[in-house]
């Protein structure tokens, strides 16, 4: 695999998968490809390329160009070669004078409606059009560029990463096609006929007033320079290039950063990620320009109070300070007053070594990680029923489903690359069941309708998954053969008695779930007898004081149909941020070591006592949650917090800032002054994907490479100032390259064995678990058995949360994400992704609205038991009555002053999706939005004293 | 730590554990959730509150659970 080159090979058709295999003559040559295989495909195997223009690779032929003409003998005519599919003992020819100078012909008709201006265009040097009139050896053009033209249309400018230019547009339907079958979007058509025939967004719209989600599928697939990248206009064209991944959803796309120097000038899909087959959104593919943002803080900074401004300091003393401010609590409050946080945005080594530091450094086990507060009941939950946490299918597996169930998840907005992938399925006739409160987008888009959309209230998932169950166990559609051979006899029963119970039926919880009984009747028969029916479930699944126990549901349900195990089906937790799975797979959890063992376990123990050559505490440690508590208690002081935000992302915001004011040494490690780094007392600078090496691991257990493509703007990678910082509490380490964490790691853990950089480099990426049963790694989990042995039923009894609607707070809030801003926002806020979101809005139904004098626009106090922050209202029937939405990608907007500390009763996961309410209008901030700009205000004062103290 | 978040949280484990129709099996689970999930200190807090108290903020299970094992007790 060549993971350096610019240009890939463009096959001009996508590879065909099939057990025939035929073999043909090509130029003289014999060539051997799968039936189906076009003959574009097979010259280009063989080494010719056929001249194209509106053929590629990634997308179906479309025939409109001519000039992929081939010659076949004992046939008339010359057929089109990326339309012609090749047979068995044919005799092809694609070169000969007469197909010379048909292409020629039609290169002409192409150029004389073209800007002759290759000189300065910004494709020069990427331009399919101006290297065909190569190949075909065009010299001059018989038209004239004086006749009718389009050389004065006006281009459309709108989007902030792509410019459209009509006046290059050779109409050859690459971006219509790209919009629709690999985006699934079907923004663009080609309008006009004729001559008159132009691509235009939507009913001839500028791209931002279109339903264009400026993925960048039509940048990619564009021949020529009419859609182009404005960074490509600005820098010019790229000289190197290194493949990475994506560091924003946990979908974890391949990329290849194009470079010139130190400078990146466009990030494209990579088309052999497995993840995303060449495909990107709007984060991952234009959002990257955070990177280099002038808020970046490449200085370590030090202060002894809060209220101090920051001294810019050395490295060195930065971080002798920060140790001997861990050292100074540890003997005045205890060994287990301080602890750290792990992040889902840093790499798997990094967080390893985070969790080593702290449970070996710091002598406890006082480490936890943002998954805390979004997957950690699918930790629990699957664990507990499977025996390890992990989504059990790859992506690809969707292409084998024949229904898709989606729980509490928004695919198409918050894992857009794998929504694609999704669509792309569902539009291919697969059946689809949504159950969300909210009408999300995937409920009806292009040439898709879910066949049942059950929106329940937010809050009674359980019963949902409850009743699913009554009716698969009374209406007899269990796999009673998987059950009897794969699953524990005892546990079933249990179970199987539970959900057959009447007041479990869709007929006696529809009060509760609010979704009538024949609704729930038809998803679960189809769930069970539709054939291949995976689950894929996201955030409105786990951020429930239920969480855990829903996702325990989910897993009964796949057994007790006999959905796992086998392609197409599965249980598949959509994962937030890019890391989560690795960050939980890295031991980040404060009950259990790298590979989910627990604690407690004394051989496990050992291994790491003996490898790290210290000992360790058998008992779990304090989950972020338990830490803000035992802050505000006085026993947990101290905290080492890399790459995360927990002021803006944790629930009850104003518990969360008494924590950190209570605490006397906060030690943040950033690329921006976060609002937890203003609560902070050492802040220590981090680095960007860009900046290092190492690796991420998707919702699919997949572990993929990110490759350093430009020094670290504050000198260091991010392991690197671990490193600094254990070294300087006395734990010695010294590692040169992230590879060598990644071999302890493998050393220490059984079901990362095989892995190692070498090993990720040949394959492109590796699935975990990667060891000698499995050298290759593994595709689909829980084939012969479950990882625990056998499945486990657990019952789920739904209780209601104790969030609780009443007069004072009559509505619910639910929390999500959109598209174009990725978590807190501190990434996407600094790039034109802003443009789509400049701000959180409250979305309230219709009627709700008018019940209060609220119209569109209007800003409205949202007020729960925890606190009140104000919002402009967005008046939305995607809502349903008595139910309100918001986001939380901008601080000042506050959603999580509202949100209140309930939480999983297993894990302690936040319920950021149920928060009684009241909305009224209002005309000003809440005063908790007026103290935050002032505090605010003071903190960015404080930033800027910084440089000015040292000379 | 605030024990009325304690028992809250010890009652909310309760009631999953509560549905089981095998009783010993809910008991022990709910002690080794404990047991196996809650830092020292928390779980210090919560055996201070028992000995001190009269259990009275937590649910009938979860108390016969706490006091029908010791293994959880720091
Ligand atoms: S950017 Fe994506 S959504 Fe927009 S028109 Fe192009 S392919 Fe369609
Ligand atoms: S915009 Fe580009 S891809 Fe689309 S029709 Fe024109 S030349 Fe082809
Ligand atoms: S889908 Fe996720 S991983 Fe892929 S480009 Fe978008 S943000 Fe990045
Ligand atoms: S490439 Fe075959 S017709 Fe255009």
């Amino acid at each position: 695999m060549d993971l350096n080159t610019i240009h890939d090979t463009d096959f001009g058709t996508p590879a065909r998968v099939s057990e025939r295999m035929v073999t043909l003559e090509i130029d003289g040559q014999q060539v051997t490809v799968p039936e189906g295989t076009s003959l574009m495909r097979a010259a280009a195997e063989a080494g010719t390329m056929v001249p194209k223009l509106c053929a590629t690779d990634s997308l179906e032929p479309f025939g409109s160009c001519r000039l992929c003409l081939v010659e076949i003998e004992g046939r008339r005519g010359f057929p089109a070669s990326c339309t012609t599919p090749a047979e068995a003992g044919m005799v092809v020819r694609t070169q000969s004078d007469k197909l010379q100078s048909l292409r020629k012909g039609v290169m002409e008709l192409y150029i004389s409606d073209h800007p002759l201006d290759c000189l300065t265009c910004s494709a020069n040097g990427d331009c399919e059009l101006q290297d065909m009139a190569g190949v075909t050896g065009l010299r001059e053009v018989r038209y004239g560029l004086a006749g009718e033209n389009h050389l004065d249309s006006p281009k459309d400018e709108s989007n902030p990463y792509f410019s459209y230019d009509p006046s290059k547009c050779i109409v050859c339907n690459r971006c219509v096609r790209a919009c629709e079958e690999t985006q699934g979007t079907f923004a663009l058509t080609i309008s006009g006929r004729g001559f008159d025939s132009r691509v235009s967004p939507g009913q001839s719209e500028a791209f931002m007033e279109s339903e264009c989600v400026s993925c960048g599928a039509c940048v990619d697939a564009c021949p020529t320079a009419t859609l182009q990248e404005k960074s490509v206009i600005q820098f010019g064209q790229p000289e190197h290039s290194k493949i990475t991944t994506c560091a924003y959803c946990g979908v974890g796309c391949g990329f290849k950063a194009e470079m010139k120097g130190n400078q990146v000038v466009r990030m494209t899909p990579w088309k052999d990620g497995k993840a995303n087959e060449g495909h990107a959104c709007v984060k991952g593919r234009f959002a990257w320009g955070y990177a280099t943002h002038p808020d970046r803080i490449t200085k370590p900074m030090i202060r002894s109070k809060i209220t101090d401004p920051w001294r810019e300091v050395s490295w060195e003393e930065a971080i002798a300070y920060a140790a001997s401010e861990f050292k100074r609590l540890q003997a005045k409050y205890g060994k287990d007053s301080i602890g750290g946080i792990t992040s889902s945005r840093c790499t798997n080594e990094e967080t390893y070594l985070v969790q080593k530091l702290i449970r070996a450094g710091f002598g406890n086990n006082n480490v936890d990680t943002c998954a805390r507060v979004c997957h950690s009941p699918t930790g629990y939950g699957l664990g507990q029923t499977y025996g390890t946490s992990a989504g059990t299918q790859t992506f690809k597996s969707i292409e084998h489903s024949d229904v898709i169930l989606v729980i509490g998840a928004n695919p198409t907005d918050a894992h857009p690359v794998f929504g694609s992938r999704m669509k792309k399925r569902l539009r291919e006739g697969a059946k689809l069941i949504v159950i969300d409160p909210r009408k999300i987008d995937l409920i009806n888009s292009p040439h898709i309708k879910a066949d049942y959309h059950l929106p329940l209230k937010p809050g009674t998932n359980v019963a949902m998954i409850t009743a699913l169950a009554h009716v698969i166990v009374t209406e007899g559609l269990l796999a009673d053969d998987f059950i009897a051979e794969r699953c524990e006899e005892k546990s079933f029963h249990d179970w199987k008695d539970f959900v057959a119970k009447p007041e479990n039926s869709p007929e006696a919880t529809a009060e509760i779930t609010g979704v009538p009984a024949e609704q729930v009747r038809g998803a679960a028969r189809l769930y069970a007898t539709g054939g291949n029916a995976a689950i894929y479930y996201g955030l409105g699944v786990t951020e429930h004081s239920q969480g855990s126990t829903m996702v325990i549901g989910i897993a009964n349900l796949a057994m007790a149909t006999g959905n796992i195990g086998r392609e197409g089906v599965g249980v598949n937790p959509l994962r937030g941020q890019n890391n989560v799975q690795g960050s939980c797979d890295m031991g980040s959890f404060p009950h259990e070591l790298p590979g989910y063992r627990h604690i407690s376990d004394t051989t496990t123990r050992q291994l790491f006592e003996q490898a790290w050559g210290v000992e360790l505490d058998p008992e779990p440690g304090l989950r972020i949650p338990n830490m803000f508590d035992a802050a505000l208690a006085g026993s947990f002081m101290g905290l080492y917090c890399e790459g995360e935000d927990i002021v803006q992302s944790d629930p009850n915001t104003q518990h969360v800032t008494a924590a950190l004011s209570a605490m006397e040494c906060i030690v943040v490690q950033d690329i921006f002054l976060n609002e937890t780094a203003k609560y902070a007392h050492v802040f220590l600078p981090g680095s960007s994907f860009l900046e290092k090496d190492g690796t991420f691991t998707n919702a699919e257990r997949r572990i993929s490479r990110v490759r350093q493509v430009m020094k670290p703007l504050a000198k260091y990678a991010d392991w690197e100032v671990t490193q600094l910082l254990a070294n300087a509490l006395g734990l010695k380490m010294d590692y040169t390259h992230p590879s060598q964490i990644m071999d302890e790691i493998a050393r220490l853990t059984p079901s990362f064995a095989g892995v190692s950089y070498e090993k990720i480099d040949k394959h492109g990426s590796v699935q975990w678990p990667c060891n000698d049963d499995a050298p290759d790694g593994t595709q689909t989990m829980h084939i012969d058995g479950f990882v625990r042995g056998k499945g486990k039923f657990f019952v789920t009894q739904y209780i209601a949360s104790d969030e609780k609607v009443n007069r004072r707070f009559p509505l619910i809030l639910t929390t999500g994400r959109i598209l174009s801003q990725y978590n807190v926002g501190a990434q996407t806020r600094r790039t034109a992704n802003s443009m789509w979101h400049p701000e959180d809005v409250l979305e309230i139904h219709p009627h709700d609205a008018e019940e209060r004098g609220i119209k569109d626009g209007d800003s409205v106090a949202v007020t729960s038991r925890a606190g009140e922050t104000v919002l402009h209202a967005k008046v939305s029937e995607r809502m349903q009555p008595g139910v309100v939405y918001t986001t939380f990608h901008f601080p000042e907007s506050g959603a999580n002053v509202i949100t209140t500390d309930n939480s999983d009763w297993a894990t302690n996961c936040p319920e950021y999706k149920v928060t009684a309410v009241q909305v009224l209008p209002v005309t000003q901030p809440s005063e908790w939005q007026q103290s935050y700009q002032r505090f605010n205000q003071t903190q960015l004062e404080l930033l800027e004293q910084a440089g000015e103290g040292k000379a | 730590m605030d024990t009325h978040h304690l028992t809250r949280m010890a009652n909310q484990i309760g009631s999953f554990f509560e549905a089981m129709p095998d009783r010993q099996e809910a008991l022990a689970g709910i002690s080794q959730h404990i047991k196996r999930f809650w830092e020292p200190r928390m779980r210090r807090e919560l055996q201070q509150y028992l000995q001190h108290g009269d259990g009275a903020e937590l649910s009938g299970i979860v108390l016969e659970a706490l006091q029908a094992d010791d293994d959880w007790k720091v």
